[in-house]
């Protein structure tokens, strides 16, 4: 490898991307809600002033806005914390947004536990279900930064709304490049016969070593980056869980309504006899600690992943 | 375009449709849609440059109806202005419908955007205006809220953006019936007083008689020559306009009138070819 692989949140890599873009296409106008230092909007801003816009604490009217300018024409990014887009506006996305499946982008971050020291009402563990419950919306969740701008560049390709769900914390780098990466489709990043990782976000370098430590003992996990939860790779993830035999979800989500249920969801309908859990925050609310004591505490470390897959591969 | 339709016969003809359109589905709301029936008038027969045999002309002027329940009197409007058949109007609230219950952009020509959940059309409007001024258009944004949908903190978050963006050439009206679904506002929950309000949110803002249309058209043209503020014009109106026993009553503002109740409101109405 000629580059060395750098650490980056999502969130970062997001802010550069809608920067790179922001000559390329006119059409896109940056909506903040006062964050835009921490959703990393500010970089847009920076290089296209007179399309930025803060609406202040407001993300309702925010959300309204960009339905606004989206229907004149334009294609809005609006910017938040995952929990205030997707909580305070959830009516104005279904309504304004969804329902006339109007090109807005919500680019959400600070998602999952992984916010940290803010604490529980700042952790967003059911923006994945809320948003995937809605007709019309695409739902994306990348895992590390070349597939968070490769997430940015396809929304902008794209017409209709689109939720990116983006992290705080760096995350390691794991694409080299995005040619793998198929709009829709699921990513295999890890080959394995005995079970698989269904992952998205952040949970996919957790999950990349937790099948490292299995091989140590003889068990071959495959990785899989579900970078797209909708529309979801029903026929990648039933054909991957079948070969196997096994599968386990990971997320920093609520293990209902995101990737874990859409994952059941498939399994249940399209096949036979998987040993299958969900990994993920067990419906409940987050609370203050450094980002790794959260993941710790809620079980999002490749020790217990591992541990999650021998437990599951005995019921095979 | 024609420019030169008579606002009174417009709207006459409008709460006519309404009130046919409103006995056929069975069920809908005919007090807003009264109340606004001028407001409306005045903007589709005579100051909005739109054109019917092109609905998504990019730099025409655009309607946002926030009160999106009063939607009869727009699809009159548009019907009357020849966006579609007036038959089509018979079709309100069916299904397969392009005239859904609500507003709805994806289903029929000229309506600008889907409202109908209170409290989020201004800020579509709002966003509408920014769009045109950063395409250096000179298009207008209307936007007609009820003055119960005031009550939304939405609208607030909206008020305080437009002016902050110093949105000119948004121009919104509240349809100041006084009545919203359980009663008077002043009784379920006050958002008085409105101009004081909206003055003190940073906008310009003029009262005038709702149901007076030269007065309507006047309050616009001195909207159109405020350009570093958006326009609030509260039209003072009576919900039910024009039928008197829906005058004035909360009862009638989603309740669809019965054959004989419409006979009763067509001949009061009058105005029939």
């Amino acid at each position: 490898m000629s580059e060395e692989k750098k650490s980056i949140a999502t969130r970062e890599a997001y802010g550069k991307a809608l920067a790179a873009l922001a000559a390329a296409d006119p059409k896109i106008v940056v909506l903040d809600a006062d964050l835009s230092k921490s959703t990393k909007t500010a970089e847009f801003q920076a290089v296209a002033p007179e399309r930025f816009f803060n609406a202040g604490i407001a993300e309702q009217n925010m959300l309204g806005v960009a339905a606004g300018l989206a229907a004149a024409g334009k294609m809005p990014f609006a910017s938040s914390f995952a929990v205030f887009a997707t909580g305070r506006a959830f009516e104005q996305i279904r309504n304004s947004i969804a329902y006339p499946r109007l090109n807005v982008k919500i680019a959400a971050t600070h998602a999952g536990v992984t916010v940290g020291e803010d604490g529980g009402s700042h952790q967003s563990v059911a923006d994945l279900a809320v948003m995937r419950a809605l007709p019309n919306m695409t739902v994306l969740c990348p895992a590390d930064g070349p597939s968070a701008a490769w997430a940015v560049r396809q929304a902008a390709a794209y017409d209709g709304p689109v939720y990116i769900r983006l992290g705080r914390l760096a995350t390691p780098q794991l694409y080299d490049n995005t040619d793998q990466l198929k709009w829709g489709k699921g990513s295999l990043l890890r080959p394995g016969k005995d079970i698989v990782f269904f992952c998205c976000g952040m949970t996919v370098a957790i999950c990349l070593e937790a099948a490292e430590l299995l091989k140590n003992e003889g068990v071959a996990a495959a990785v899989a980056d579900i970078h797209t939860l909708k529309p979801l790779d029903g026929k990648f993830i039933s054909e991957l869980a079948t070969r196997c035999g096994a599968a386990l979800t990971v997320e920093e989500h609520s293990i209902i309504g995101g990737l874990g249920s859409a994952v059941a969801e498939v399994l249940a309908e399209y096949c036979d006899k998987i040993a299958f859990s969900r990994l993920g925050i067990n419906d409940e609310f987050g609370q203050s600690g450094s980002p790794q004591a959260l993941l710790k505490h809620y079980g999002l470390t490749a020790e217990n992943i591992a541990n999650n897959a021998k437990r599951i591969l005995a019921r095979k | 375009m024609d420019h030169s339709l008579n606002c009174d016969g417009f709207a006459r003809q409008m709460r006519r449709e309404i009130i046919k359109m409103l006995a056929a589905a069975g069920s809908g709301h005919p007090g807003g849609s009264l109340s606004a029936a001028d407001i409306i008038a005045v903007l589709y027969a005579q100051v909005m440059h739109i054109d019917a045999a092109a609905p998504q002309l990019p730099g025409r002027d655009r309607f946002v109806l926030s009160k999106g329940h009063a939607a009869p009197a727009l699809y009159a409007a548009l019907a009357l202005r020849g966006f579609f058949p007036m038959e089509e109007l018979a079709n309100l609230r069916k299904l397969g419908s392009k005239l859904q219950g609500h507003p709805d952009m994806k289903k029929l020509p000229g309506v600008d955007i889907c409202t109908g959940s209170l409290g989020q059309g201004l800020s579509a409007a709002c966003g509408m205006a920014l769009a045109a001024r950063l395409d250096g258009a000179d298009n207008y944004v209307y936007a007609l809220l009820g003055d119960g949908e005031c009550e939304e903190g939405q609208v607030w978050e909206a008020a305080m953006f437009a002016a902050h963006y110093q949105l000119g050439r948004l121009i919104a009206f509240t349809d100041h019936n006084g009545l919203q679904i359980d009663g008077r506002i002043s009784d379920v929950m006050s958002p008085l007083p409105l101009a004081e309000k909206w003055t003190a949110f940073g906008w310009h803002v003029q009262s005038v008689d709702g149901h007076d249309t030269q007065a309507i058209k006047a309050a616009i043209e001195a909207a159109k020559l405020i350009d570093d503020k958006p326009s609030m014009i509260i039209a003072h109106t009576v919900k039910g306009k024009g039928v008197s026993f829906m005058e004035d009553q909360a009862g009638w503002h989603g309740v669809a009138p019965k054959p004989e109740e419409a006979e009763r409101a067509l001949a009061e109405l009058g105005g029939a070819e």
